[in-house]
């Protein structure tokens, strides 16, 4: 590997491309080699698809550096590009120093293993030899609270307690950059914070960190530097805080284009879309409505659901705001509501009634998709009541 | 110098070593035998071919003891089926760790070779065993022995490398693999003595132990068992040229081999 010029650039990427070469159909027989061969095309039945354009950043020593972007942006091949599990078709990249890539948590695990030789596999994998593990074996295990599965086969265990072995096993890594998924992030709460108070400590102890996310909340409270990619550009380097700006109104504009064509049906009489700001202490949703024909009584409904499609919180018009609203003109409604939603992925739907809720006007599922960071208290209530406040068309009430 | 080498090869010995481990202990996992099986195996497959072929149809009764040579085919023939025909699906089996993390590939074929040859070598106590019940004398020149089992290792490494890193864009290779080693079994001269083609066909002996698995179980037969079972060297009149060409299509077949592979290598993880 070439060195990098600058003593403290740890990464140098100077224009990335990777095209992947998609099959049609069944392609890797020798069937399709011989009709390839007789229509006199050898690589028929390919499709080019271009997944980094000319990607370039620096990432320096110390730098907690997040890459932002929607699924499908080509964030994660970007990540296995560092990683060197894919090789880019051009294009420079200067790593220093020895990296460690976590794309996955408790790679090579092999459930007919007991977790003590799982331990020794996965740990040869991340570069550690016998004695390197025998010597962080009761830390590994302390830490993963196991002591008494360790003899058992992996196969045995929860989903949680594989998720624990392989966490512990990953953060024994010391190496000069770290590459991390958020994708680790995942399992219940409390091993959710394990892993948050794991970030902040690579961060506090000055380890070069490259982390991949579409959760801002976590680029803003690592990361000092960040990068947005979509549709395999780079769109925009810089601080976490900007990055996370660009983001959410990317996402936003996306989110609603696909509701249109998704709601095709739903939305003949009413055009939608909506907004929705975590500002930390306030969740702001911002819808704007315009019916194309007069309707009967109309009325107005926001619910919001947890990622298992439970619903926590509705807010209708008709109680809040008025029995009698008209939406024919531009019409916009303006919610804010305080921000007591636990940590967790939330979706709303608007809904666009009769106000005796017999007729369905429009229904915008998943209009807008919001995350939370914080704890709360009503965390296990089904169904919330939230301080909040609203206007239609501007005025309070 | 030798400490950078070592640096380099640290990561890739480190993994092999536990790939092989573990290996071995998933082969004969949830079997009430375990590893008896790795000497049981070879053992039933060998009285099932002695009845048929020795008793019954009286093959090889002009060679001396031919039953152990039988053996011993069987055996490094099994140790040349088990490498290719576990490497050609060695690097798509393991497909989910080369999408996660960057390692050296040829670990994974190099591992699932050594646990074969680590599992003939224990094979080769039931040879010795019965070397010694039937008798057979053992000389200086049997230490050529280890020599020729490693041109059949490496013979079978270079395949190994070549069919698995091929398998991973043609996914009939196995299925067509599987009817070559058919074929080459019986090409093989392992479960016949080469009298038997010599007095058909001179020129057909000498053709068939170009086959660089025919000339090594031939030659290792030869020296571990008795001089009565002709080699490529004897047949061909002992004409070192001639002798040399399943050495060298053994290291042609390897360097291409491990070339080939090494030239696929970086695009596994986004085919497999």
């Amino acid at each position: 590997m070439v060195k990098a010029k600058h003593d403290n650039v740890v990464v140098k990427a100077d224009a990335i491309n990777k095209t992947f070469s998609l099959p049609h159909d069944q392609h890797s027989g020798i069937k399709q080699i011989i009709i390839n061969t007789l229509r006199g095309k050898r690589s028929g039945g390919y499709e080019k698809q271009h997944v980094l354009k000319d990607v370039s950043f620096e990432v320096c020593e110390g730098d907690f550096f997040g890459i932002v972007g929607r699924n499908g942006s080509g964030k994660s091949t970007l990540l296995k590009i560092l990683a060197g599990i894919y090789k880019q078709d051009s294009g420079d990249l200067n790593i220093r120093g020895t990296l460690v890539p976590f794309i996955e948590l408790g790679v090579g695990f092999n459930p007919e293993l007991t977790g003590r030789e799982n331990v020794y596999l996965n740990g040869a994998l991340l570069g550690f030899n016998k004695i390197q593990v025998d010597d962080m074996y009761d830390d590994i295990v302390d830490f993963a609270e196991l002591e008494k599965f360790m003899d058992q086969k992996l196969k045995n265990y929860s989903s949680g307690m594989q998720v624990r072995l392989a966490f512990s096993i990953a953060i024994r890594a010391k190496t000069d950059l770290l590459i991390l998924d958020e994708v680790l992030a995942v399992g219940d709460e409390a091993f959710q914070r394990k892993c948050y108070q794991y970030f902040a400590d690579i961060k506090k102890q000055k380890q070069t960190v490259i982390l991949v996310t579409h959760d801002m909340d976590t680029v803003i409270k690592f990361c000092n530097k960040a990068m947005l990619i979509d549709k395999g550009h780079k769109t925009e380097i810089g601080s976490p805080t900007k990055i996370a700006k660009i983001y959410r109104e990317l996402n936003n504009q996306n989110k609603n284009t696909v509701n249109e064509s998704s709601n095709r049906n739903s939305n003949q009489y009413v055009h939608a879309d909506a907004t929705v700001d975590n500002q930390g202490s306030r969740i702001v949703f911002d819808i704007n409505l315009k019916s194309k024909i007069t309707l009967e009584e109309p009325m107005i409904a926001l619910g919001i659901y947890k990622d298992d499609g439970q619903q926590v919180y509705r807010w209708t018009s008709d109680e809040k705001i008025s029995k009698n609203i008209d939406i024919t003109k531009p019409s916009n409604i303006h919610i804010e509501l305080d921000n007591i939603f636990p940590v967790g992925v939330f979706t709303a739907s608007l809904f666009v009634k009769k106000i005796d809720r017999t007729i369905d006007y429009a229904i915008f599922n998943d209009i807008v998709k919001f995350e939370v960071q914080n704890e709360s208290l009503y965390k296990h209530d089904t169904f919330w009541k939230i301080p909040e406040k609203a206007s239609f068309n501007g005025s309070e009430v | 110098m030798a400490h950078s080498v070592f640096k380099k090869y640290q990561y890739s010995l480190i993994l092999l070593r536990e790939l092989v481990i573990t290996e071995f202990k998933l082969r004969y996992q949830g079997s009430v035998l375990g590893y008896l099986w790795s000497l049981l195996r070879p053992l039933f497959l060998f009285i099932i071919l002695y009845v048929v072929f020795v008793y019954f149809l009286k093959i090889g009764s002009d060679v001396p003891h031919w039953p152990v040579a039988l053996l011993l085919g069987i055996v490094m023939w099994n140790f040349f089926a088990e490498v290719t025909n576990n490497g050609v699906t060695s690097i798509v089996d393991r497909g989910d760790v080369i999408r996660k993390i960057n390692f050296p590939k040829y670990v994974i074929v190099l591992a699932g070779s050594i646990s074969a040859l680590i599992n003939m070598l224990i094979n080769m106590v039931v040879i010795i065993v019965f070397m010694i019940i039937n008798g057979v004398d053992v000389h200086w020149v049997s230490l050529l022995a280890p020599l020729y089992v490693f041109e059949l290792f490496v013979l079978a490494l270079g395949l190994a490398f070549f069919l698995s890193a091929m398998f991973v864009r043609l996914r009939d290779l196995n299925y067509i693999w599987e009817i070559i080693m058919q074929g080459l079994f019986y090409a093989s001269i392992i479960i016949y003595p080469v009298s038997m083609i010599i007095a058909k066909s001179h020129i057909l002996a000498e053709l068939l132990l170009l086959n660089p698995v025919a000339q090594s179980v031939q030659d290792a037969r030869q020296v571990l068992i008795s001089n009565a079972n002709p080699t490529l060297y004897t047949v061909s009149g002992n004409n070192i040229f001639i002798a040399a060409i399943p050495i060298v299509l053994v290291l042609l077949i390897f360097v291409v081999g491990a070339r080939y592979f090494k030239r696929k290598s970086p695009y596994f993880a986004e085919n497999v």
